[in-house]
């Protein structure tokens, strides 16, 4: 019996212990309790939350683009791209990549991005067609966390026609992600990169919606918790007429070169060409390196627009400049006689001109273009007078159009400081001769020559250049200083170039309007070999800049043929037509119809498609 | 005529409170799984729910009929029901049916059950008729005896399903209970020594007899940041479940974790987080209290007990009542690495159900009888 009392006290001793172990077991899983829900619940609140949270954005439609008809140059079109879940464990990566048709290793890889962040969805196939999307859809529910996402982007209805005015849109730039005040574009929005896509993008994009969801572990949305509508961008309309570009481009026939046409009167641009161009809807689906080679190596560079980035020295289109000087600052008269024999002597150098013209006025030095006799206004106005005027009349000065970006190129006109600035030397009266004409270091771009024969066309109307129908400030335009008379005889001697016998711009002349104009031809700098390959190349810029009606001209056309050969011949027939074609239509509105029908009915059409897209 | 007036006095012995308490922390359980399980996607509740509520009352039931009879039967049949026990084990071996890669169940027509969960009732009886009519502490040989029938041998079968959570509270019950009868200190010093030196070398066989799942689980616990998504996703989860609760939870069906799938196993390992979840710090205290004083009850009832083999049966089913509710709990905190062992009475299945009921029946049964020596 003592044997068992013994046991028992054991037993005793041993349960109270127990006891007292499992009240200190249960003090510790309290703690640890506390420590979870109160010290750190919040913490795992939000980690709960973002388990089953998504934020989606919903693409807001672009604004569309109309001409200055109302014709639509641009169309919204949905762009999809398989992406897949945050979280989403046991993809099975052989079967998708099956079924998006690409490298397993490839899609290996962009899952394994998907680790670092938790909470975007990881895209693994952009530029899906509709059939790819009908497909997935339908396989889908094998393949938890399987999403395809919406974004928009665009279809230019007129292809490579006015691709430099209208632009592409692209994928945001790191730094423009980083630098975009409103904080809706996300690496997967496509943006304005060019053209006016780029220039209204703020306008065009309109504000993303979003979409809050809930998921479960396998991707799959269950309820949506909020919805923020997508506000649709604004329309903008261009000053562009899309009819007279496609003439304007037609009319170059496979050259290289320019056009520029304006409306003297408000600064509207009418038609904007640049030679060879590119067709924008390869870029929205995300244009493939091949062929963004292609582009960037041509050599005729067809992703520059030549309108604006592009100087060339301006040749004999300068000299009408050249005249005004002259006649304002009272250095010549209309009257003042200059004896040309083909060429001037000036210490040991000689400056020649290209045809022996006798004893000539200032009518007859513009019709026949000749050299000799700007080479003495330029002598008795000195550079800077020229660098003046030249200032006047917009040129060395940037429109701020913006269509290329910010990579707009502004044209040289050199002034003694400009040299002594540029190359620490002083300025030669030589070059004084060569500038006179146009060459040396003058060097313009096309839009600047078509604003130059604006200003001289109107008269001194110092109008600014905008691509928005009705312009963007309604101020009126300041007015030279200048007087009646300069630009009355100038004008005189820019119709004699077009419609006088000796004139160097016949090809111009028309039955329909009366057109003025200079032609210039831009020497294309000598030095190399010439062989019969590089002969094309080495061909002089063929230059035509002209307005039309002779009073009040209503519009003004640059144009710029590179390697044209001579001005006269081969960019005048081309601002012919486009004048004609202009003043064709102006007097008859009813034939103003474009392809697209009429504005009304286009419209109508494209607020349809909105509602759409919508 | 005595035999009925015998039953009324033990009706009011009958300990209402253990009842109540399990009664309450079964019905947190129920409401949970319904919870847990609620359907997003479709509108039908799966009725996990119900057979959670059907097998709750079975498991009332059973409580009752093991109430009736005096317990001083299973100190008879004791080893009979043992042997039964280890054939059952056996036979699940190669005839069981299989699941989530492990052969637990027995299928007897329109009804199956995990054998292991009733075996470990009848180990503890069988244990405790030994244990009780030794004299002394055990001895050498008595010890090596015991802990190879009652231990390693049911350890062995267990583990062969395998069924490593349930294995391992066997064999932990047994030294529980061989301690309570206190052991020869030369043994303890012995097996202490041994352990030292032996765990360490073993520990590189163990690992290589281990399924993939089994070491996913320990190396998820000893890093469970090491690949959230992976093998730490499990831990990771629980743990997000319940801290989310914060003080006073999300609210009854406003958790998001078991509906929407992000937590495993919502409704069976992990139906606590559930609960924590929704019921916050607030209600995970209340539950916490409800197991302390089902576990404070037993062990009184072990004291209290009119015999010693009473004493040894209500200390072993208290204790691996405890060790279930313990390992779980370390589990979903985060504590302690996966091994699928479930809470008793809250989570979701059917044989630990009314085994635990039963277990229980048999702790009521005990104290009810404790004073009847006196008659």
């Amino acid at each position: 019996m003592a044997r068992k009392y013994n046991d028992r006290e054991y037993s005793d001793k041993f349960i109270n212990a127990g006891l007292y172990l499992l009240i200190a077991v249960f003090f510790l899983m309290c703690l640890r309790l506390y420590q979870m829900q109160i010290l750190k619940g919040s913490e795992y609140r939000d980690a709960a939350d973002s388990n089953r949270v998504r934020v989606m954005m919903l693409p807001a439609p672009r604004g569309i683009i109309y001409d200055r008809n109302g014709v639509p140059l641009v169309k919204n079109k949905p762009y999809y791209y398989a992406s897949i879940m945050p979280g989403i464990k046991d993809v099975d990566t052989k079967g998708l990549a099956a079924l998006l048709d690409m490298d397993e290793k490839k899609l290996l890889q962009k899952l394994k991005k998907d680790a670092k962040n938790l909470f975007d969805t990881t895209i693994i196939k952009e530029g899906l067609s509709f059939g790819d999307v009908a497909r997935i859809e339908a396989r889908r529910s094998e393949f938890p966390g399987l999403m395809i996402e919406t974004s928009i982007t665009r279809k230019y209805v007129y292809g490579n026609l006015g691709a430099h005015v209208i632009g592409y849109l692209g994928k945001p730039k790191k730094s423009q992600l980083d630098t975009d005040d409103s904080n809706d574009i996300t690496p997967e929005t496509f943006i304005g990169q060019w053209g006016s896509e780029y220039v209204y993008d703020k306008t065009l994009r309109g504000t993303a919606g979003k979409q809050i969801i809930e998921v479960d572990a396998l991707g799959r949305q269950l309820k949506v918790l909020d919805y923020m509508q997508p506000e649709t961008g604004s329309d903008v309309s261009l000053s562009i007429d899309i009819n007279l570009q496609k003439v304007a481009e037609e009319s170059f026939s496979d050259k290289t070169g320019s056009l520029v046409a304006i409306d003297p009167n408000t600064g509207e641009v009418l038609a904007l060409v640049s030679l060879p161009s590119f067709d924008p809807n390869d870029f929205v689906m995300g244009i493939d390196s091949e062929k963004w080679m292609t582009l960037n190596k041509d050599k005729k560079h067809p992703l520059m627009n030549r309108a604006l980035q592009s100087a060339y020295p301006p040749g004999s289109i300068f000299k009408p400049l050249v005249a005004i000087a002259g006649l304002e600052e009272g250095v010549i008269t209309p009257d003042t006689n200059v004896f040309c024999r083909g060429q001037i002597e000036y210490g040991k150098w000689s400056f020649g001109c290209w045809k022996h013209h006798g004893n000539v006025q200032l009518h007859r030095a513009i019709v026949e273009s000749c050299d000799v006799f700007f080479y003495e206004v330029g002598k008795r106005l000195g550079i800077d007078r020229i660098a003046k005027y030249a200032g006047m009349f917009g040129l060395g000065k940037a429109t701020g159009l913006g269509l290329s970006g910010s990579q707009e190129r502004v044209g040289t006109i050199p002034s003694t400081g400009w040299k002594l600035k540029r190359f620490r030397k002083p300025w030669f009266l030589g070059e004084t001769f060569n500038s006179s004409i146009g060459q040396g270091y003058v060097a313009i771009t096309p839009i600047e020559a078509a604003l130059m024969a604006s200003i001289i066309g109107n008269e001194g109307k110092k109008i600014k250049v905008t691509m928005l129908k009705g312009g963007e400030d309604k101020a009126r335009p300041d007015q030279l200083n200048l007087k009646h008379d300069t630009f009355s005889l100038v004008k005189q001697g820019l119709y004699g170039v077009v419609n006088e016998r000796g004139g160097t711009g016949g090809a111009a002349r028309s039955t329909i309007t009366e057109i003025s104009g200079k032609t210039g031809t831009a020497q294309v700098v000598h030095g190399r070999i010439k062989t019969e390959r590089l002969k094309e190349e080495l061909r002089d810029h063929a230059w035509f800049f002209a307005f039309a009606p002779q009073k009040n001209p209503q519009i003004a056309v640059a144009v710029l043929v590179e390697h044209g050969g001579h001005g006269g011949s081969a960019a005048a027939p081309i601002a012919k037509k486009v004048i004609e074609t202009f003043m064709t239509s102006k007097n008859n509105p009813g034939n103003k119809a474009s392809p697209g029908g009429n504005s009304d009915s286009g419209n109508k059409a494209n607020s349809a498609n909105k509602a759409n897209s919508g | 005529m005595r035999f009925i007036q015998v039953n009324r006095k033990y009706l009011k012995q009958f300990d209402w409170y253990t009842l109540l308490i399990l009664l309450m922390i079964s019905l947190a359980g129920v409401m949970s799984i319904y919870s847990a399980t609620r359907p997003m996607m479709s509108s039908i509740q799966p009725n996990y729910y119900l057979k959670q509520l059907l097998w709750m009352c079975i498991g009332v039931c059973m409580l009752m009929v093991v109430v009736i009879f005096d317990y001083a039967w299973l100190k008879k049949f004791g080893y009979v029901l043992y042997l039964l026990g280890l054939f059952m084990l056996l036979l699940v071996l190669f005839v069981g049916k299989s699941g989530m890669g492990a052969q637990r169940w027995l299928e007897f027509g329109f009804f199956r059950f995990q054998p292991s969960d009733l075996f470990r009732i009848l180990m503890i009886v069988a244990l405790s008729r030994y244990l009780c009519t030794l004299k002394g502490p055990l001895t050498r040989w008595k010890f090596l005896f015991s802990l190879g029938v009652f231990g390693i041998l049911p350890f062995i079968l267990i583990i062969k399903q395998p069924h490593l959570g349930t294995g391992l509270i066997v064999l932990a019950t047994y030294f529980f209970l061989a301690l309570s009868k206190k052991i020869e200190k030369t043994i303890l010093i012995t097996i202490l020594i041994l352990s030292l030196l032996v765990l360490p070398l073993l520990g590189k066989t163990i690992w290589k007899h281990l399924k993939d799942y089994q070491k996913n689980r320990i190396v998820a616990f000893i890093d469970p940041a090491r690949d959230p998504k992976g093998i730490g996703y499990q831990i990771e989860q629980s743990k997000i479940t319940i801290g989310s609760g914060m003080l006073f939870g999300r609210g009854y069906l406003k958790g998001t974790q078991g509906p929407l799938r992000f937590l495993p196993e919502k409704h069976t390992d992990f139906i606590f987080s559930v609960f924590a979840e929704e019921w916050g710090f607030v209600g995970s205290m209340a539950i916490f209290a409800f197991y302390l004083l089902l576990f404070v009850r037993g062990l009184d009832t072990a004291v209290k007990a009119k015999d010693d083999f009473g004493r040894f049966v209500a200390l072993g089913i208290t204790f691996m009542l405890f060790l279930y509710f313990i390992i779980n709990l370390g589990m979903v905190i985060g504590m302690m690495p996966v091994v699928g062992v479930p809470i008793p009475f809250m989570s979701y299945g059917g044989t630990s159900m009314v085994a635990n009921y039963m277990a229980v029946g048999i702790l009521i049964n005990i104290r009810m009888r404790r004073l009847l020596l006196l008659y």
